[in-house]
């Protein structure tokens, strides 16, 4: 897609001089197809870069293709594509997790150095998870949404998806930072993200929420990640039990909020300007209809569908204004609980990689794959998933990481001294 | 008689702010340019693309709030009103729902006089983004969109429902527009589409409180046609409630045409918008001090300035009304008054003969290409007795149509008052003994004779004696 990243003297190349990158189908490369792996969107190929596009190649970086991805990025299983499913490296019957499936099994099976993932509720630590590999999510604000078609804006943020902590780093040095294009990005000065990646927890304190340890959780999961802490407590890190009362109603928080502002952003795709238009419109109303009708795939339009509900008037208040009540309560557990702690670690997921088709059925129990997830965005939280064991069938367990805002820096430390000291993250797949 | 049953209106004005580019992209404002020339992805709704709110159009939209006495909402936040539309690229409308930007606010109106005026109530002043125009070719199957208007600032004006009748209406809504003209945020043109107005009516019996059903009328492209329509709505509100006819919630259309109001849609039919705050553009709390500047800032409005005009340049309130009626207009006069001493004199001719011509060429003052100090040359000559008044017309016309000065017409044209008496007398004895009928006629007691008598001298002269000293000299030689 690069066309011949040409060969640049020394002090011309850049930070990413020479590096192939995949980019998830949602970010916008100008003159590049970018479809959202939806049918509505065949065809369309933006007059523009996303300011993260832009900031990579103005630093040589190549980029190397689309990444597949749950329509829209509705889903946590990378089965809802309309390209059809990507499967799990480690396990072909498996799925990768979604929505950022397509990044983070290409980076897992060593398709690409790195790939661009976006995150509204977890789609980019929960495939990283399930693939094995590094995925961090920035603080709503530190990396520009201008170019991602949005699913939630309030809850989207783009992020690397690496094959381990230096490269997350590497890449949050281009991408993170201010953008005038996008007002909900935050004019803070950028730090070297390198310079956090220093093999040393003593004395930071990490908060295990009691809350996240929960009924249902993969006893393989559960055992990985306490492991986990216990090696980040032995190199020096503190312990602190803390409590997030109002993690419970994070998914049902979750899915109000991200719906509702979902049904606003894709009602865009009406067949008027571009993308895919049915043809036998009768009038203005039938081609909508039909255009929608055919061009959006079932998770699309249920979650448009909940989304147009919770807004409607008489209901507003009771969904839509009260989620966002819940959602400052939630925020306001993390202020708390960060006065006790530096980091929160958690399980990424509440089990690993499950096979494809075996949730397609049953969306609840799907939504709930991001239940240790959804929170961070619901707080604007950094987060980051980390390799950090694997079950008896070698399938991937992430050790899932929050930090306060804009501290990106600590969640780095912490997950570069545990990478430095295991070498999960260095086991391939054997495809 | 009393009138049994009173109307009750509230008007919505949008006025298009004139900003040097879009409300949330860099994309030109210019009017008339071809088709979807001047878009971008923002503001064609492309995916991926985001609003940044115009700082300019934010700031005029608080000088248009001050200027409208209304109060500046402390945290300033953005809503989308969703509805499909294929003129509305992302099929919502960033908007401002439940905290505009400004809200209890006022308006004077002042006609016939400052007793009878009336103040109407502003409820509330947001900023939102105008959508595309939609253009049907005849006899096509489909229809074509031009996204030019698409994300152009405009301004929602809403008032309390304090209007009683259309003609208050069109009274408002034109000391509206000169206030926004003041303010020089717009060009208020309606014919352009900057300024659009619709109305919200209901009638009840007079002396009720309680309101009756409410109609919104749309499409009405001008003032007059604002108080048509709520003309013909008042009576067909009126006879449906004198016959006991239930009045349904409705959206009715203006036809200009016809002269009458249409349904457009009940309100069974009216959207859900689906407000919700606009997550893309963060809210912000607007610095006290950014408020005062624009404060103190604001220009001398109508009602100060035809205050003004009467108390320093002695005019009548009629005449200051009129002259302070359009901000060009009284600029202009004041720019005259700087430089020319008799303001009643200037009032009558920039009220008068340039009214004529301003109307008769539908242009404004500035549209008429005469320079203060060109109207100061002209009148200081009839003050000087250069030449006369009737003379001083056709030099003002000709100015316009030749922009050339008026020494110049003048001396090239040999219009120059005659003030010679010698000449004077010279014409007078030659008019007198051409027309002994008339000089008889005059001596019998016929006294009007002596106006047929000056018009043939001056005719004699083509009009350039001084009429004043033809009447002296004829009456002198009349025997008087």
């Amino acid at each position: 897609m690069n066309k011949g990243a040409s060969v640049l003297s020394k002090e011309k190349r850049g930070k990413l001089y020479g590096i192939p990158v995949l980019v998830k189908d949602n970010i916008c490369v100008k003159g590049e197809e970018t479809t959202c792996a939806s049918r509505i969107l065949k065809g369309f190929k933006p007059p523009y870069d996303a300011t993260v596009i832009k900031r990579l190649k103005d630093e040589g970086a190549v980029l190397i293709g689309k990444s597949n991805m749950d329509e829209f990025a509705f889903g946590s299983s990378c089965e809802t594509s309309c390209y059809g499913p990507t499967r799990n490296p480690w396990d072909t019957d498996r799925i990768p997790g979604g929505s950022s499936g397509g990044s983070a099994a290409a980076v897992a099976s060593d398709q690409t150095i790195l790939a661009l993932g976006s995150d509204t509720g977890g789609s980019i630590r929960q495939p990283a998870s399930l693939c094995g590999v590094v995925g961090l999510k920035p603080t709503y604000g530190r990396v520009s949404r201008y170019g991602l078609i949005a699913f939630a804006s309030s809850l989207d943020q783009i992020g690397p998806i690496t094959k381990d902590v230096t490269d997350a780093a590497l890449v949050m040095n281009v991408i993170a930072g201010y953008d005038e294009m996008d007002s909900t990005c935050v004019d803070m000065p950028v730090p070297d993200y390198t310079k956090s990646l220093v093999k040393d927890v003593k004395g930071l304190r990490i908060g295990v929420p009691k809350e996240y340890f929960i009924e249902g959780i993969d006893t393989e999961v559960e055992a990985g990640v306490r492991g986990s802490i216990d090696l980040l407590r032995d190199l020096g890190a503190r312990i602190v039990e803390i409590t997030l009362p109002h993690t419970q109603y994070a998914v049902s928080t979750y899915y109000i909020v991200a719906p509702a502002e979902a049904s606003s952003n894709l009602a865009r795709f009406d067949g008027v300007q571009y993308g895919f238009r049915a043809q036998d419109a009768k009038d203005l109303v039938d081609m909508y209809i039909k255009t929608r009708s055919k061009g959006f795939g079932n998770e699309a339009k249920r979650r448009v569908l909940l989304g147009t509900y919770c807004l409607c008037a008489g209901y507003y208040d009771a969904y839509y204004l009260k989620a966002q009540k819940v959602r400052t309560k939630i925020k306001e557990d993390f202020d708390r609980a960060f006065k006790l702690c530096d980091l929160i670690a958690t399980p990424t997921t509440p089990t690993p990689a499950f096979r494809i088709g075996e949730k397609t059925l049953d969306p609840l129990s799907m939504y709930l794959s991001d239940i240790f997830t959804i929170s961070a965005n619901l707080a604007g939280l950094p987060a980051i998933s980390i390799p950090c064991g694997f079950s008896k069938n070698s399938l991937p367990i992430g050790l899932h990481m929050l930090a306060k805002p804009f501290d990106e820096e600590t969640l780095l430390r912490a997950a570069y001294t545990f990478e430095q000291n295991t070498d999960y993250h260095k086991r391939k797949p054997g495809l | 008689m009393k009138r049994l049953y009173e109307a009750v209106i509230g008007l919505e004005v949008h006025l298009q702010l004139e900003t040097e580019t879009k409300a949330f992209c860099g994309c030109s404002t210019e009017f008339g340019k071809s088709p979807n020339s001047h878009t971008c992805p923002v503001c064609l709704g492309f995916p991926g693309s985001l609003p940044v709110l115009n700082e300019k159009a934010f700031l005029y939209s608080i000088k248009v709030a001050l200027a409208l006495n209304c109060k500046i909402q402390d945290t300033i936040k953005f809503d989308r009103k969703n509805y499909y539309y294929p003129d509305l690229p992302k099929n919502f409308q960033i908007s401002q729902f439940d905290m505009p930007l400004s809200y209890d606010g006022f308006v004077d109106v002042i006609s016939g006089g400052r007793e009878a005026g009336k103040r109407v109530h502003i409820k509330r002043v947001h900023l939102e983004e105008d959508a595309g125009k939609l253009i049907h070719p005849s006899c096509a199957s489909y229809s074509l969109v031009d996204f030019n208007r698409a994300g152009m600032p405009l301004l929602e004006i809403v008032t309390e429902p304090d209007i009683n009748s259309p003609e208050e209406a069109y009274n408002y809504l034109t000391a509206l527009k000169s206030i926004l003209q003041y303010l020089r945020v717009s060009d208020c043109d309606m014919e352009k589409g900057s300024l659009r107005c619709d109305a919200n009516i209901s009638v009840r019996r007079a002396g009720e409180k309680e309101l009756g059903v409410k109609v919104e009328i749309k499409n009405m492209n001008s003032f007059r046609w604002v108080r048509e329509a709520l003309s013909f709505e008042i009576g067909r509100q009126t006879s449906l409630a004198e016959a006991g006819e239930r009045i349904i919630q409705e959206t009715r259309l203006w036809d200009a045409q016809k002269f009458v109001t249409v349904s457009m849609r009940s309100k069974e039919e009216a959207h859900d918008y689906r407000y919700f705050p606009e997550p893309d553009l963060v809210p912000f709390i607007v610095d006290k001090k950014i408020i005062e500047d624009i404060r103190k800032a604001l220009p001398e409005l109508p009602d100060a300035r035809a205050d003004r005009f009467v108390k320093d340049y002695g005019l009548s309130e009629y005449d200051a009304r009129v002259l302070t009626g359009q901000v060009d207009l009284a600029d202009y006069f004041d720019e005259c008054a700087r430089i020319y001493a008799n303001k009643k004199t200037l009032a009558n001719w920039i009220n008068g003969d340039m009214a004529a011509q301003m109307n008769a060429r539908n242009v404004n003052i500035l549209g008429l290409g005469i320079e203060p100090k060109d109207l100061a040359e002209l009148l200081k000559m009839i003050d000087d007795q250069s030449i006369s008044g009737k003379i001083a017309k056709d030099v003002l016309a000709e100015m316009i149509e030749t922009k050339k000065r008026a020494g110049e017409i003048v001396s090239s044209k040999g219009l120059s008052q005659i003030s010679d008496k010698g000449e004077i007398e010279k014409a007078v004895l030659d008019v007198l003994a051409k027309n002994e009928r008339s000089v008889s006629d005059y001596k019998g007691g016929k006294k009007t004779a002596i106006t047929f008598l000056v018009g043939q001298v001056m005719k004699q002269t083509r009009g350039k004696a001084n009429p004043a000293m033809v009447n002296d000299m004829l009456k002198k030689h009349l025997g008087e």
